[in-house]
Order: structure tokens, then sequence, then C-alpha cells
């Protein structure tokens, strides 16, 4: 490919991060020393060199984690690296929020005001911010904030800057921050429970403020199994996981052999954990049966639905057990290589299951040998950026093989055409996570806990107005009224629940009592998605809640298909007009208009986040009332 | 899962009616045998379908959700509707949405399906005013500035004139991907555009937006032929429009072939009182597939000079 690239170079500091991860240019024609008695009369690179373009993210992550941004000499770097084009590689990295296409301060704050955390104080801490460290970078923010103020309006002396997130996923310790700061030693770090202060002093100066995890709410208790170990086992030792149990899993998967494990998954009837319940046993066969080569095995850790926590608590908590399942994953449907497609924003859960991949390896427990003898597999980590889309299943291959994170249409579906057009079996972390309990148990064994069409306990994640906000582990089949009273909700009072996340559902507050399973959730109208349960006592101004899951949506559209594109812009103007008492027309012509823009989207959008980007919406103005007598 | 047996035809039903088409085929190709015409907007014959503008999605049955009829392989036993409630809903609100935000005033045919679907893009209010030059080339994956009270957003923005040969305005964009397709992988394989941010901010883009002289495009036109809205222009043609001169009527093509070089690329040459104002290569050639080099596409203002020939 013939690359038009400019003449900015890459500082030292950038090529040498880009080197990390790609290793040292062989000659002038992959971005390396022009040395003319080698690389004069011969070209190197070509298809070679773009067979790695799935690097492309990784080096772009490289890029920001040390100079801040994305700079012209940077993306020129990369590009010709991996013989991408720039025009390419520029769509690749504005698709991504934690990718700064203009300068950026190089200590940011990326501080959540997402559903839970404004509820919990998020907005007093963005208030304080703009008092005190001055507006936030970029684009602005629901306080109407323009771009291109952000360097230019900082107050002098600041030293770092901040800018508005979605959910960070550290709902149970709201109001929470991501704190990254560039340079030749990258940190990153995930705060909980920031005080305005601690907002400020982050941005102003150079305090890192750091909050142990909270403990697991159960932490003990006999019957948990998913998070048995969390808190308990040390996630740092290979040998703690072992003298907890673990690997005894995988010991059984090798000696019971491929068919035998899919027979127990198919007779545990475990379903996809992710939102979609896709029995888990029928993709394993499917996978396992394709005559195309490779096969891959994705663990979709990319948790980005506002409210869920849950993988980050095992990712954090547990991490070997994932290693161990998708090893098993990878025993069972013939797939050598795993990746884990991990969200940008879970720096913690990334060191640890860092850690457990290196140790594994070392062990021999991934490599050569690791599903059995002459049974290789290994497990690469990808982060992503900040969408999302991506962890919509197909948006996470585009995103691994360094496309823009785009949905892809389906059929064909991962099973036959997945990662780099291969069969894939991807599953989400949770769902990766009751793996080794089945083969041990044996499928019929998981299944009598629960009810009869969902198999097992689930994770929900508890957020918002409870006294111990947390991951609760419960059968199937717990009532949502039971599950509150588990995490304290207020006796009275409780408003509304949204089931699901910003995807998800509201119930009223007095609409509780019905079992937390697929078929209760489906009599009862809603939806379990990922299991979040997020609580709204009579304090929360629900109007507020429902602009931002609409906002949310806005933002975090790929921008492919039209009906998810503008429908998602079109939905967030009709309620401003509503919660403004300035309808179009009167709010029944604006309640109108809403419902036939959701249809549109569910009807018509590539993927599930159009399709189901009015659920909230519209279970709030049906369930709710919301906008019942006009503006509210 | 084995591969399905090789069928020469696969045969279904559209809207009731029985329909055979070669295996390999499309709903899309489907339901024009049938005899329907199914509004597109991102399809075209000679790329690969993105199915994002999603203006021809029909019933399948058994399909939870509407699917593109012009990317969804046609298969036995298929029951397909093309007039539903349903789908004229979606399509409805496919071009409301579109027409609310996107100037389709030289769009081919949307004239029509506005008021065949009796969309009233007017509801959503009256339209935020447009971006500065350059505005929406900065906007960044993330938060956004709340919604203008009162307005709906749009994408009108002033029109890039960067080179003498085309302009792109953009506020007449519905991101199809077609150019970024013809630019890329499918055509020309320059790949001096592609889509860049993210949502309703989405845009094509050179690389951190950088004028086309600086990019890599080599002015082969082949975006031109495939844009569906008339955002990517001849500039002679955006000319006359801005002088109020294009007239169709007075316009005629002729068929020609291009004097370069020797592939002989068929030309066709539109003419507006005896000066020529686009080119264009007809999409069914087998060779070209109405591709052109800026040659063939632009090279054509010494048929202009004849008056220079004495000096």
């Amino acid at each position: 490919m013939d690359l038009r690239l400019s003449d900015a170079q890459p500082t030292a500091e950038e090529r040498s991060a880009v080197d990390a991860v790609l290793g040292a240019p062989a000659s002038a024609w992959d971005g390396g020393e022009r040395v003319a008695a080698r690389d004069g009369h011969v070209a190197f690179g070509g298809g070679a060199a773009r067979a790695r373009r799935h690097l492309l993210l990784p080096a772009l992550n490289a890029l920001q984690a040390a100079a801040g941004w994305i700079s012209e000499g940077g993306l020129m770097y990369v590009c010709a690296r991996l013989t991408v084009p720039p025009a390419d590689a520029w769509g690749v990295a504005t698709f991504y929020g934690l990718l700064a296409a203009d300068p950026r301060p190089r200590r940011m704050l990326h501080v959540c005001d997402d559903i839970a955390c404004r509820t919990r104080g998020a907005l007093a801490v963005v208030e304080a911010l703009e008092r005190e460290a001055g507006p936030a970078e970029g684009h602005g923010g629901g306080s109407g904030g323009g771009h291109g103020e952000g360097a230019s309006g900082r107050r002098s002396g600041a030293r770092g800057g901040w800018m508005r997130s979605p959910c960070l996923g550290l709902c149970d310790q709201a109001p929470a921050a991501l704190l990254t700061e560039a340079g030749e030693r990258p940190q990153e770090r995930l705060i909980g429970g920031l005080t305005p202060t601690d907002a400020v002093a982050a941005v102003t100066g150079t305090v890192t403020p750091d909050r142990p995890r909270p403990k697991l709410p159960q932490q003990g208790d006999p019957a948990l199994r998913l998070l048995a170990r969390v808190g308990v086992v040390d996630p740092a030792s290979l040998a703690a996981y072992e003298g907890a149990g673990g690997y005894r899993a995988l010991a059984a998967a090798v000696r019971m052999g491929p068919e035998a494990v899919i027979r127990e998954i198919a007779a545990s009837r475990l379903v996809g954990r992710g939102g979609a319940a896709f029995p888990a046993g029928r993709k394993w066969e499917a996978v396992a049966g394709q005559r195309a080569r490779p096969h891959y095995v994705i663990c979709n850790a990319d948790e980005s639905e506002p409210g869920s926590f849950k993988d980050r608590v095992l990712l954090e908590g547990d991490p070997f057990a994932l290693v161990e399942a998708m090893t098993i994953a990878g025993l069972v449907v013939g797939a050598e290589t795993g990746f884990v497609y991990l969200r940008g924003e879970y720096p913690l859960a990334a060191e640890r299951l860092g850690n457990a991949i290196a140790q594994a390896r070392a062990a021999g427990r991934l490599g050569p040998d690791a599903a059995g003898p002459d049974r290789a597999f290994d497990i690469e980590i990808r982060r992503g950026a900040g969408a999302y889309v991506c962890g919509e299943e197909t948006a996470v291959f585009n995103s691994i093989e360094g496309l823009r994170g785009e949905p892809r249409n389906k059929p064909p579906f991962p099973v036959e055409a997945g990662l780099f057009r291969r069969p894939t079996l991807i599953n989400n972390v949770e769902t990766l996570a009751n793996v080794p309990r089945i083969v041990l148990e044996g499928g019929e064994a998981f299944a009598r806990t629960g009810t009869g069409d969902s198999t097992g306990t689930k994770l929900f994640c508890v957020s918002g107005a409870v006294a111990q906000p947390g991951v609760y582990e419960v059968p199937f089949g717990t009532t949502l009224a039971a599950l509150l009273a588990l995490a304290g909700a207020p006796a009275r009072g409780l408003r509304a629940v949204l089931l699901g996340g910003a995807a998800g559902m509201f119930v009223r507050g007095d609409e509780t009592d019905f079992p937390l399973t697929f078929e209760g959730a489906r009599a009862a109208g809603v939806t379990l998605g990922a299991g979040v349960v997020m609580a709204f006592d009579e304090r929360t101004d629900l109007t507020d809640v429902l602009l931002r899951i609409a906002a949310f949506f806005r933002d975090e559209s790929c921008g492919q298909c039209v009906p998810c594109r503008v429908g998602t812009v079109r939905q967030e103007e009709a309620l401003h007009r509503l919660a403004a008492g300035r309808p179009l027309g009167s709010a029944a012509t604006e309640l109108a208009l809403l419902e036939e823009i959701g249809t549109a989207m569910k009807d018509a959008s590539i993927c599930g986040l159009g399709q189901t980007a009015a659920f909230a919406v519209e279970s709030a103005i049906k369930h709710l009332g919301l906008f019942a007598g006009g503006a509210r | 899962m084995t591969a399905p047996e090789p069928q020469a035809s696969v045969a279904l039903r559209v809207d009731g009616a029985a329909v055979e088409v070669p295996a390999g085929a499309t709903i899309l190709d489907a339901c024009r045998a049938a005899g329907r015409d199914i509004p597109t907007l991102c399809f075209l014959e000679t790329l690969h379908p993105v199915n994002a503008c999603r203006v021809c999605v029909v019933e399948l049955e058994g399909s939870r959700v509407l699917v593109p009829a012009c990317s969804r392989a046609a298969a036995p036993g298929m029951q397909v509707r093309t007039d539903t409630p349903r789908v004229r809903h979606s399509r409805k609100m496919v071009l409301e949405f579109l027409a609310s935000s996107v100037d389709l005033s030289t769009a081919p045919r949307v004239a029509e399906w506005l008021d065949a679907y009796g969309c009233r893009p007017e509801r959503y209010g009256p339209a935020a005013p447009a971006a500065a030059a350059g505005e929406r080339d900065a906007l960044t994956a993330g938060h956004h500035a709340a919604p203008a009270q009162g307005a709906r957003a749009t994408v009108h923005q002033p029109v890039k004139v960067d080179n003498d040969l085309y302009v792109r305005d953009y506020g007449k964009c519905i991101l199809c991907y077609k150019c970024v397709e013809a630019c890329g992988p499918d055509h020309q394989n320059t790949f001096a555009i592609a889509v860049a941010g993210r949502g309703f901010d989405a845009r094509i883009s050179t690389e951190r937006a950088v004028p086309l002289p600086d990019s890599a495009c080599v002015y082969c036109g082949n975006c031109i032929a495939v844009c569906p809205t008339g955002a990517l222009m001849f500039k002679s043609e955006r000319d006359l429009r801005d002088a109020g001169a294009w007239d169709e009527s007075r316009q005629h093509v002729t068929d020609t072939i291009c004097p370069y070089c020797g592939v002989g690329c068929t030309l066709e040459l539109r003419v507006q009182d005896n000066a020529v104002v686009r080119v264009t290569s007809p999409l069914d050639h087998s060779i070209s597939h109405g591709n052109l080099c800026i040659k063939g596409r632009f090279g054509w203002r010494f048929v202009e000079n004849r008056r220079r020939g004495g000096d």
C-alpha cells in the first residue's frame, strides 16, 4: 500500500511506547532508520505488515498513555509501522472516548456523572471542579461547556485537567473517577468515594486519592459460588488459587474430553450472563463443530453498562478463575488463542488479570501444553479505550481487529464468522465463571439451583439508594424485593428500580415482588440484562436520570445506522423539551413522537444498542408515569 | 453445522408471491425480481453493502427485528413482506431522521420517498444554527453539549472547497460509507478518507481533517460517482448550481471513450450549453465498474479550448 504520511515525527517518548507494543522497526519501510544498503533496493512490509493491523488499538493506547494524546507524529509513526492509512487510523482513534485527538493535560481526572454516581454526589464534584479547577476538557458536558475552551480556560497553575465520563463500573463506591497520568511510566487508577475536595486536589495538585475496595457485602457466606474466593483468596497468587480448589476443573475437563464437557454445559442449561441469555451449550457446540480453522475464544469483559460492575469484581478478585475457564473453553471448542477484551477503564482488573496470565504461563498452565499434552492455549488481554458499543459482540471483533468498533450485521453469527472471520466463542466474564463448577459437579447438579428456565446463581449489581451497594450473588428465583432487602433498600420511599442498566427498564418501588428469573422478568415485562439493579428513593430526580440515559445513548451510538445515530438525538431532544415544559405541540404529541422514535430504533437498528436505547424511556413513561401530567 | 448444499436458485416469497433468484442473491434482488420498488440510499451494485441507512428494511418471518434487504442473503423458504405497517414506519422514520438533519435537496428520488412515506421532518422543531467551518471536525467521542432548547440538531455546515476539481458539502452527507468504500478497498485503494468521530458527530474525514491537497486523495472522483446525495460534487456543477444556472432541461449526455490510455474507459459527458459539467462512467461496465481516474474524470478542459486552436 502506498501510504501518504506527513512529515510529522514522533517524540522519543512516543516512539519507544509504540515500539514497546510492536517491537523495533525492521527497516525504513516500517518506520525505522533508513539504511541505504538494506532498504534501498527492496521493499518490506505489505501483507506481513498489514496482518498486524490488530495491533492498532494497543499502539494507539500506548501513544495515549505516553503522551496524553494522539499527536500527529505519533499517529504517523503507528501508521508507518503497521501500514495503515492515516485517515483510517484517524477514524479509529476518534472513535474512542479515552483517546484524545487534541492535546490534553497529562494528568486527567475522568469524573463519572452517570446514573448511580449522580444520585450520590457526582454533580457536587463536577461543580467543585468547574469552580476551582476550570472548565472540563474537550467536548464540554451536560452543563453545556463548548469544546475548545479546555486548554485555554484552565486556571493557571492547574496541573491537570478533568472531564466528565460515562459509568466507570464503580457504582458500589459512587461517586467515582478514573485518574490517568501520561508519561514514561503512565499511571491509572479508579477511585471510589470521591469527594469534591479529593477531586480538586487530584486535578490541581499531585494527590492521588486512594481508597481500598470495599468488602463484598456477602463475603465469607458459604453459599457463595461465583464469589466464593473474592476477598478471601489472594488474587495475585496462583498457588493460593490452586490451594482453594483452582485448576481441578481443567484437569477434570481434560479427562472428560470436549464432547462430555459440552454435554454437561448443555445439561446445566447455563445461559449467557451478558444480557442476551443465549444457551451456552449451544454456542460451545456450534463453535466446536465448525470446520474452518483456527477457532478463537473471547471473554467479553467490556462491561460498560451503566450500573454494572460484577465483571470487574470477578476480574479483580478471582482472575485465575477466568484464566482456567477460558482454558477449558479453548480445549472444548478447539481454540489455541484466547482474548480478553477488557474495558479501558479497569486498570486494576487489567493488572490482576495480566499477573494471573503471566503466572499461569510461567507455570505451564498457559502455553504449549496448557489444555493437556500438546493442547496449546494462551490468552492475550486487549484493552478497550472508552466505547460502550464495543461490548456488543461483533463490535468486540472489529475493535480487536483494529477497526472502528462498529457492530456488524448478523448473520453471519460469531460461531461461524467471528474474530478475523473465523469461528469464535465469545462469552461474558460471569458466564465463563460458571464453567469450572459445571465441569466439576455436573450439569444436572448445577441446574438444581435456580428455576427451570434460569439455572444457577446470578450476580446482581445493586446500587443507588440502598444501605449496602455491591455485587450480590443469589440463586435465580430470588425476588427483587428480597434482593433489595439484602442490600438494605429503604423499607419505605423506594420510588423506582432500574433493572438492566441504561438499556434496561424501570419498575415502580411497589412492583418488586417478582422472581428474578428470565421468565419472571419476561412476565413482569422487564429485562434482567446483565444484572443491574439500581434503586431510587423519593429524593431522586427521575427526570434528570432519564435525561442522563438519553444523553448516554446519544454519546455512545457508534453512528453507523440512521435509526440509532439520529434516533438517539431526537429522543434526547424530545425529553429535554418535555422536561423544560416547552413541548412542540402538546406533551401528548411529544410522548407519541417518543414512541415512534423508539419503535424505529427497536425495529431497524443494526445492534442491541439502538434496539434497546428507548427501553428505559418507554418504561419510565409507562411504569413510572413520568411526564403524565405534562412536564415535571 | 454442515455447509449448505450448493443450489442453482433460491425460492422464496415476497409479499406472498413466489420468486426465484440465483443462489447468492439478496432479498433486495428478490424484491426487485418481484417488481417491488425498495428505496435504497447506502446500497450500490458495485460496492459491498454496509446496510447502514436502513431505508431498505423489510419484514422477514421469524426475525425479531426488520432486516436490511440490500445485504441479507435470500434463503429458501423465506417469507418477506415489503409493505407492512412496521416496514413503512421504520422507512418513514429513517427518511424523516435524515431529512431533519441533512440537506437532501440534491439527493435523487428522496423527495418522492419523503412524500410516499408521509414524512414530516419539521415536526422535530426548527433547525439549530449551522456549525462553523471545522467545528464538527473537532468533535470528540464522549459527552456532548446539551441540546439547544427547542431546536433540532443537524449536520449543516459550510461546504469544503479546497481544490479546483470537486467540493465536499458535508451538510448533505448521510454517512452512507459509499465514498469511503470507493476510495478504499472496493475500488481505488487510496484510503484518503474514513469515517471519524462517533454517533451523531461521526463524519467523513481525512486524517486530522486536513484539506484534500494535503491528503492521499488522487482526485479519481470515484467518490463523487457513488455519492447518493450530491454531497460530493464536481466544482463545475456546484458553481453552476450556486449561480442558479444549473438547468437539466438544457443538458444532454454524450457517450465517448476516454482518450488518455489503452484501457479505454467509457465516458458519459454531461453537457450544458456546449460545456462539459460532469463526467461519469457506466456502473455496469465489466472492466471499470463506473470508476475513472483523474484524467478521464477531470481532464476534459481541453475540449472547451477549441477556440484557442490558432494561438
